[in-house]
């Protein structure tokens, strides 16, 4: 415990409030011994003077030394607030146990008045008492200290309810123990830190609050003074002499916040660690190899492409240099082609989605040989025409459509404003289009549910809707980022015929990114698959079940129960564990996993070449049979 | 989950026009409002008499003769059985009569009506400034220190709003009376007679909050921004200031309203200091005065008065929050 406490130390803010905090402390402690004479001594002669060289802070109207006078007060105001800070705490540990201790009933009505004395303010409170327990420094001190009860009683009642329900405290009670000794034994020893670190905090709200009732003529009365009264006395001659009501007030304020900041650097210190700096990403590359390049030249050619990517790589800034998860992947997509990318998680193949549709967040960079869509090239800065394009050719459907729509916006409206922002369209056509691209998607009663907000959708719906605000624009093509993942299995059907019904009609483009070769073999033409940020095949879907090549897509095929598997063997697996991005090993990446790995995959990375026509492979033993009892061996499961 | 809500949930039962969300989500919040409200009424009859001694005495003074302080005890009916006495002073509530000021001899209501309109001013115009300094300042802050950005900017944003909201409002009360009363003579620095009276006060009640706010917000946006949703906005490309205000920003607000309500009703409580840093001819500058006079009928209705405005802007902050986020009536079921 000791150990997180100094870590209070370690933030410039936090040293500064440690410093403060314990100079106050000895100030309070030795400045009434020292200086109490020199704080009392009345000087006639210097009535309510300004500051001078006898009297640095100027004198009051009894011609005492204002800052003596400050510094004396250190203790009184101090202390006041220690003792008010304790009243505050005892009480709000009485009233948050108290649930705990007499059950539920009686706990629910405690916790319930909590709540309301809770909405109210402290100063509001503090008033309250302060009238009951009459004016001067003890009523001050008992309203200050009851004002704050509700607040520590909301924090003990949630603290004890957190630890109620561990097993230890059940095991306590099981074995019989009384409700009283858990709470002394096991509970409240749990609770201590926080409730410590916050009573500090509070310590530092007390001291602020009796100076502000100090400051009212409530608190503090003559002949006594604190901080407050100091203030209260100097502010009516602050005319005369302002220094008489800024040394206490910034005494107040000082002590204040050293109380405060010191109580807030713990809890910092006691909860999340802070992040140290990123180093920055060194200047882009030069162009990339050019052998790979001519490789992919035959899909330049082809005037039907959709989507043309060359050497496309994602960087991100990385505690021990750029990471780099994708690493120069190159392919194209024709109109009216399903293309699916497959891969285990972390090969890239989201990322490379996103890199495609520029939103890979402002953090990562992005390069590319060639990026175009619609032979429009992205790589250039944003404009106006770029958005615009991206906006109606380009359809995204995300994972998860629980979280992908804006929670406090009508769906209507969210599909609407594709088309007010791209189309220029008024708000009356954009929204009877969206109603109509609902309809598109099979949503029943379109009209009611474009009214309604998306929590009132269901997953599979939902799903449909983010299809059908993709298709406000006229779409040439859709990325489709494991649309159907986060769906009920018996509803991602319908949302992989949606999205072959569009394809068909409209002959848009599809990529589909899936972790599910089944899928992919079902609804897609061609299947890149991925591995560690490259593409290691590039093959028909036709041939994914009987013709790949590489040993990686056989393996992800293989380790896809069918109707023939024998479910009392150990489903197959892919053995070892993917390729961590931010440390690529040279050669084949998948080598370390490979039954056919030699001496050259380990230190040289085969390109991705033509195999045979529009089938490519990038493996330096394509094709090789693989001694099925090597890959049974180890018992590691593809994720 | 609390007294409020079982008490609106029971009246409440799910058939017809009472199953709509909305209907039962109002429902719950009268209750809520009522019950508090309960309390507040109950905790302000009782003040009087949890004060040691005798009020009448306290207010007239040890000189008072016996048989004055006799007379004024029968016209408050503070002889009456308590139970009689609670139920009177509900009655002289719902007719609007706060009682009789044992100072003053007014009656309570018409102090309080001479007084309110200028502690509301002072509340509303604060409130107004802190919103409007706080909410451009966060979000543009989340924007600026999104992650990966701005980390050095971060740091003296939290850091210098973390100290400008610790300093209670009536410290910058003072340090604004010295820099703009005192040293520059700018602006006046008591009452409410001018335009520019208003200034000093209302910035003194508005920083902290503003500071805080603007913190608050500044975090919401920046998580916020990293939401799926804002992901599939810019998948719309719609233009930056669509997916920051359009998008973002309701979202950001949803959560900083749960926090900020808070400190809305520490603002109505906060003019209490500020208007005797001011010299302002409010509530709060009343209560003062009447708690040193012992002149607890006035304390009593004031007490009363500031904590339905609590209650009030709670309600409202509640009732705002459902409008901003419909889940929120959804979420408590």
């Amino acid at each position: 415990m000791w150990r997180r406490w100094t870590s209070v130390l370690r933030t410039p803010l936090g040293v500064a409030a440690t410093a403060l905090t314990l100079a106050v402390l000895v100030l309070a402690v030795v400045a009434p011994m020292i200086w109490t004479d020199n704080a009392n001594a009345v000087d006639t002669g210097n009535i309510l003077a300004g500051p001078s060289g006898d009297h640095w802070a100027g004198t009051d109207n009894l011609g005492r030394d204002i800052l003596f006078r400050t510094l004396v007060a250190t203790r009184l105001s101090v202390e006041l607030a220690l003792a008010a800070t304790a009243i505050a705490v005892v009480a709000g540990l009485v009233l948050g146990t108290s649930g705990f201790l007499l059950g539920r009933r009686a706990g629910r009505l405690i916790s319930a008045g909590i709540n309301i004395a809770v909405a109210f303010p402290g100063i509001l409170l503090a008033l309250f008492f302060a009238v009951i327990f009459g004016v001067g420094a003890t009523g001050a001190v008992f309203a200050i200290g009851l004002a704050g009860a509700p607040a520590f009683g909301r924090l003990t009642h949630t603290l004890v309810a957190g630890i109620e329900s561990r097993d230890f405290v059940s095991a306590a009670r099981i074995a019989g123990v009384g409700r009283p000794r858990i709470l002394v034994r096991h509970i409240l020893p749990n609770i201590a830190e926080p409730l410590v670190v916050n009573a500090t905090i509070g310590a530092g709200g007390a001291l602020l609050s009796f100076a502000g009732l100090s400051f009212l003529g409530l608190g503090v009365q003559q002949p006594h003074y604190d901080w407050g009264r100091l203030l209260f006395d100097g502010i009516s001659s602050i005319y005369v002499n302002p220094a008489a009501a800024l040394a206490p007030g910034a005494a107040v304020l000082l002590a204040g916040l050293a109380f405060n900041l010191f109580g807030e650097s713990v809890a910092k210190g006691l909860g999340v660690g802070v992040v140290g700096g990123i180093p920055a990403l060194p200047p882009a590359p030069p162009a990339l190899a050019t052998e790979e390049v001519s490789v992919v030249e035959a899909h330049h050619e082809d005037t039907d492409l959709v989507l043309d990517v060359r050497d496309l790589e994602v960087t991100f800034p990385g505690r021990r240099g750029p990471i780099r998860p994708v690493r120069g992947v190159s392919f194209g997509v024709r109109r009216g082609e399903a293309v699916g990318v497959v891969g285990e998680s972390g090969s890239g193949k989201s990322l490379t989605a996103l890199a495609v549709s520029r939103l890979v967040s402002e953090t990562g960079r992005v390069d590319a040989s060639r990026l175009e869509l619609l032979g429009t090239d992205l790589r250039a800065s944003d404009s106006r025409a770029q958005r615009q394009l991206l906006g109606t050719s380009l359809a995204m459907v995300f994972q998860d459509p629980m979280t992908s729509f804006n929670p406090t916006r009508r769906m209507g409206s969210q599909l609407a404003e594709v088309a007010r922002h791209h189309q220029g369209m008024d708000r009356r056509s954009a929204l009877a289009r969206a109603v109509d691209r609902l309809r598109s998607v099979r949503i029943t009663e379109p009209e009611r549910r474009a009214r309604q907000y998306p929590h009132e959708f269901s997953g599979g719906m939902r799903q449909r809707a983010m299809i059908g605000m993709g298709l406000m624009g006229t779409p040439a093509l859709i990325i489709a980022d494991e649309p159907t993942t986060a769906l009920d299995v018996t509803v991602q059907q319908q949302v992989l015929d949606l999205l072959q019904a569009i394809r068909e009609a409209d002959g848009v483009a599809l990529v589909l990114i899936s972790h599910d070769v089944t899928v992919v073999g079902e609804v897609c033409d061609r299947v890149l698959v991925m591995y560690a940020g490259r593409i290691v095949e590039d093959l028909p879907a036709g041939a994914l079940a009987t013709d790949a090549l590489h040993p990686y897509t056989r393996a992800l095929v293989a380790a896809v129960p069918d109707m023939d598997t024998d479910l009392d063997q150990p489903l197959a697996v892919i053995p070892g564990r993917p390729v961590d991005p931010a440390d690529v090993p040279p050669g084949c990446a998948y080598a370390a996993r490979c039954p056919l790995a030699s001496a050259r995959c380990r230190t040289e990375d085969p390109a991705l070449v033509d195999a045979v026509p529009g089938h490519r492979v990038a493996c330096w033993h394509a094709g090789e049979p693989i001694d099925v009892e090597v890959a049974d061996r180890e018992q590691v499961r593809v994720p | 989950m609390t007294l409020a809500s079982s008490v609106a949930s029971t009246s409440a039962p799910r058939v017809g026009v009472l199953s709509h969300p909305w209907v039962r989500f109002g429902l719950r919040r009268l209750g809520r409002l009522l019950v508090s409200l309960w309390v507040l009424v109950t905790a302000s009859f009782l003040m009087i008499h949890l004060i040691p001694g005798d009020p009448v005495r306290a207010a007239l003074g040890p000189t008072a003769p016996p048989a004055l302080v006799a007379a004024r005890r029968a016209d408050m009916g503070l002889d009456d059985p308590l139970l009689v006495q609670y139920w009177h002073y509900l009655q002289h509530l719902f007719t609007g009569d706060l009682g009789t000021s044992m100072i003053s001899q007014l009656p309570v209501s018409q102090i309080v009506s001479q007084r309110l309109p200028a502690t509301l001013q002072l509340a509303l115009l604060a409130f107004l400034a802190a919103v409007a300094v706080a909410v451009p300042l966060g979000v543009l802050m989340g924007v600026l220190t999104r992650r990966g950005h701005g980390r050095r900017t971060e740091l003296a944003f939290t850091t210098s709003s973390v100290v400008v909201g610790i300093v209670p409002d009536f410290l910058v009360g003072v340090g604004l009376v010295y820099v703009f009363g005192v040293n520059l003579g700018w602006f006046p620095v008591a009452g409410n007679a001018t335009p520019e009276a208003y200034v000093l006060p209302v910035l003194s009640l508005a920083i902290g909050p503003a500071a805080i706010l603007a913190r608050i917000i500044r975090v919401e946006m920046v998580s916020v921004l990293e939401a799926d949703f804002v992901r599939t906005a810019r998948a719309k490309r719609l233009p930056a200031r669509a997916i920051y205000l359009g998008h973002a920003l309701p979202n950001a607000l949803t959560a900083s309203l749960t926090l900020g309500g808070l400190l809305l009703s520490a603002m109505v409580a906060g003019t209490v200091l500020v208007e005797n840093v001011f010299a302002w001819p409010g509530l709060g500058s009343t209560i003062v005065s009447s708690i040193l006079n012992k002149d607890y009928q006035v304390v009593q209705a004031i007490v009363l008065v500031y904590g339905v405005g609590v209650l009030v802007v709670n309600t409202l902050v509640d009732v705002a929050l459902a409008l901003i986020d419909p889940r929120s009536t959804i979420r408590e079921d």
